[in-house]
């Protein structure tokens, strides 16, 4: 088991067309991902080719599900459009949207996720690296790679990863595969003030999942959705868990890098954070090095 | 992206937000027809800088006072003569105080009562928040830490937006009556609507003010924009002024980095934002003191990390540099490569230590070995970051 998508789901990519999304749709295909359909408005028809792989190319969201059995979009659409690109894959009845692209006004976040409000489609990100269910093979080939992250980095296994920040993300992974703790699903939810789903939505499905033994989280600073976890997990989490919460020297008022990452009237703090999981039992990577040590330590107490 | 206290009165009008009249000068004479324009009214000049504290700071050439009352316009020239490209030093500027290029003659008003108004993007409701106080005038986080009950909080629904209802609620919740809560009304339903068709994260008004005679004005905003907007607020864009910002930013942003400068003497260039953070702290959990936040992106290629050095370099405080890089889907050794292009191209003396780690890192690491230039490699953060502090050290 693992948690939002396994080696058997079948994924869609729109933007299929544009050279990231291409480019990050041959890596998929190369990782053994089943990637069954591309959607580009108007290149209908054409197909998307890469080592032998023939990926037939539909104007629609909803035809692409209809003729494929696609469930899951990864969308890499220029943030005007993104918005727009969500709530498609929202109208088609998708299980989830995986949005990866960077730098979608806050506005249409709003609008979008009001507007998903009671549907059945779960979204991830906007700006985010995606979902590894790494696979069995070498290199944890043969897994399930929506989005942007290097597969090669991920071992198949028990720990369960969840993170605002793709490269932080890469960095946990790491470690963890050199230390021979293979990942059973990492969730990046990206780094926007306004996003699908939060720390506490995936360390819920986590503890509900039976392959996952452990639990890192990584935080930064903006925001109270570490602390809300925190605090759930105080009260509910079975498993032992591990936490990082970058931008303790950021200076406040300014907006680091993601658009959410802002410590602002005094709220989103790094410190608040580390206590509040600190007081949860979490186990606090104390830097950015020590994340799956930490998590070691927390899985020996 | 801040903007002037001018172009803030700007939006208000063109939103129709009830404001105090008066227009911007570049010049004593163009600060005498404004001054003219509000012919018979009370007016004041004040120094258009981002920076606040303006009334109480001092001019380096002695003058006193950013904001000063006018009694003709004759007055309102002199005035703007004494502050126009003379820097202004207050509490938030620093030492170094910022140059005035334009005042403000605005109309002075009476004050019957003071409010506060705000309106911004709650993260935790994902939806717009109105809010308000009968405290207005004063810093608001000191109103909510000591008389929490004399805020006001008013949620808006993103789809539905703000209902007439809920306007009445809060005119009547803040005490106008009759003319005035039409007023405060058409008033918060226009910052609304600014609120939304500028693309603001924050809308800040304080003080809202009712006059003796009446009138409700906006007197004083603060705006925050989102960044992520600004592609479709070309007018807005058009009011950055760059001589606002550190001057490492500006340079940055025009090689799309993504540049915060800070105070310690340790660089970093680093691929990610929230690994870039994460640098940052990892350097000061060592002992060192980060000077600045700088995100290169994914890719990291050998014009950006070139640029990046320059910006660095630009900086005297910068005693050594740690470059962090994760090489996930890029091949280390591309990137080790273009390290060693851009060090040798722009002359780098001071120490450098790379952290490289992902694809094909042992040929990576290989490269910056063999290039004969004084670079330290490491292949942990932790390692990285210890290497650089103990080299600055012992430079010292």
């Amino acid at each position: 088991m693992s948690i939002l998508v396994n080696e058997n789901t079948r994924i869609l990519v729109q933007g299929i067309t544009g050279s990231f999304g291409a480019r990050h749709a041959q890596l998929s295909l190369d990782y053994g991902t089943k990637l069954v359909a591309g959607v580009t408005p108007g290149k209908g028809g054409q197909v998307f080719e890469h080592g032998g792989h023939k990926v037939p190319i539909f104007d629609t969201v909803e035809e692409a599900a209809r003729q494929t059995g696609a469930t899951v979009s990864c969308i890499f659409v220029p943030p005007a459009f993104a918005g727009d690109a969500i709530l498609e894959g929202v109208g088609a009845g998708l299980d989830l949207a995986v949005c990866i692209t960077e730098g979608i006004p806050v506005m249409d976040m709003m609008r979008v996720r009001a507007a998903m409000e009671g549907s059945r489609t779960r979204l991830i990100g906007p700006n985010c690296p995606g979902i590894v269910t790494p696979g069995t093979g070498k290199d944890s080939h043969g897994g399930c790679r929506i989005g942007i992250a290097p597969g090669y980095i991920h071992k198949r296994g028990s720990i369960g990863v969840v993170s605002r920040s793709g490269t932080l993300t890469y960095e946990a992974v790491w470690q963890l595969t050199s230390r021979g703790l293979g990942q059973s699903t990492c969730v990046g939810i990206g780094g926007d003030p306004i996003n699908g789903t939060n720390h506490l939505d995936v360390i819920k499905m986590f503890n509900e999942d039976p392959e996952t033994e452990g639990i890192i989280m990584i935080g930064e600073i903006g925001g109270t959705n570490e602390e809300q976890a925190a605090e759930w997990v105080k009260a509910h989490c079975r498993k032992p868990m591990a936490g990082f919460i970058a931008g303790a020297t950021a200076p406040p008022g300014r907006r680091m890098g993601h658009a959410g990452a802002i410590v602002s009237g005094g709220k989103g703090t790094a410190a608040a954070k580390q206590a509040a999981m600190e007081e949860a039992g979490i186990e606090i990577a104390a830097t950015p090095s020590d994340m799956a040590d930490a998590l070691i330590r927390a899985m020996k107490r | 992206m801040n903007i002037h206290e001018y172009q803030a009165k700007e939006l208000f009008q063109k939103y129709h937000v009830p404001t105090p009249g008066g227009s911007v000068a570049a010049t004593p004479e163009e600060a005498r027809a404004a001054a003219q324009a509000l012919a018979g009214k009370t007016m004041v000049v004040k120094a258009q800088i981002h920076a606040g504290g303006r009334g109480k700071g001092v001019f380096k050439n002695g003058f006193k006072g950013g904001v000063h009352l006018a009694s003709s316009p004759e007055q309102a020239a002199d005035f703007a003569n004494s502050m126009l490209g003379q820097v202004l030093v207050t509490h938030q500027t620093g030492e170094a105080g910022k140059q005035v290029n334009k005042v403000l003659i605005a109309e002075g008003v009476d004050i019957k009562k003071e409010y506060y108004l705000a309106i911004l993007m709650d993260r935790e409701t994902m939806a717009p928040v109105i809010i308000a106080s009968t405290e207005g005038g004063v810093d608001i986080e000191h109103v909510a830490e000591h008389t929490p009950e004399k805020i006001i909080h008013l949620g808006v629904h993103p789809l539905a937006g703000l209902q007439p209802y809920q306007i009445r609620t809060l005119a009547s919740q803040l005490g106008f009556k009759g003319d005035q809560a039409k007023q405060f009304g058409l008033l918060l339903a226009n910052v609304y609507k600014l609120f939304l068709g500028a693309d603001c994260s924050q809308v800040e008004i304080n003080p809202l003010v009712e006059t003796p005679d009446g009138r409700i004005l906006a007197l004083d905003a603060k705006f925050n924009f989102d960044d992520n907007a600004l592609y479709r607020h070309p007018d807005i864009v058009a009011m950055r002024d760059t001589s606002e910002e550190d001057p490492r930013e500006v340079a940055a942003s025009e090689y799309n980095l993504n540049y915060i400068g800070l105070d310690g003497d340790i660089a970093c260039l680093v691929n990610g934002a929230g690994l870039a953070m994460a640098t940052m702290d990892i350097i000061q959990h060592f002992g060192g003191n980060p000077a600045n936040f700088l995100d290169v992106g994914g890719g990291a290629s050998k014009e950006q990390v070139i640029a990046a050095f320059k910006i660095i370099l630009g900086d005297a405080n910068v005693k050594g540099i740690l470059v962090n890089i994760f090489g996930g889907i890029m091949d280390c050794n591309i990137i080790a490569e273009g390290i060693v292009a851009a060090a040798r191209e722009v002359g780098l003396t001071l120490p450098l230590v790379v952290r490289l780690e992902g694809n094909n890192v042992a040929a990576g690491l290989a490269t910056l070995n063999a290039s004969g230039l004084h670079i330290t490699s490491a292949t942990t953060m932790a390692e990285g970051a210890q290497k650089i502090v103990a080299e600055v050290k012992a430079a010292a």
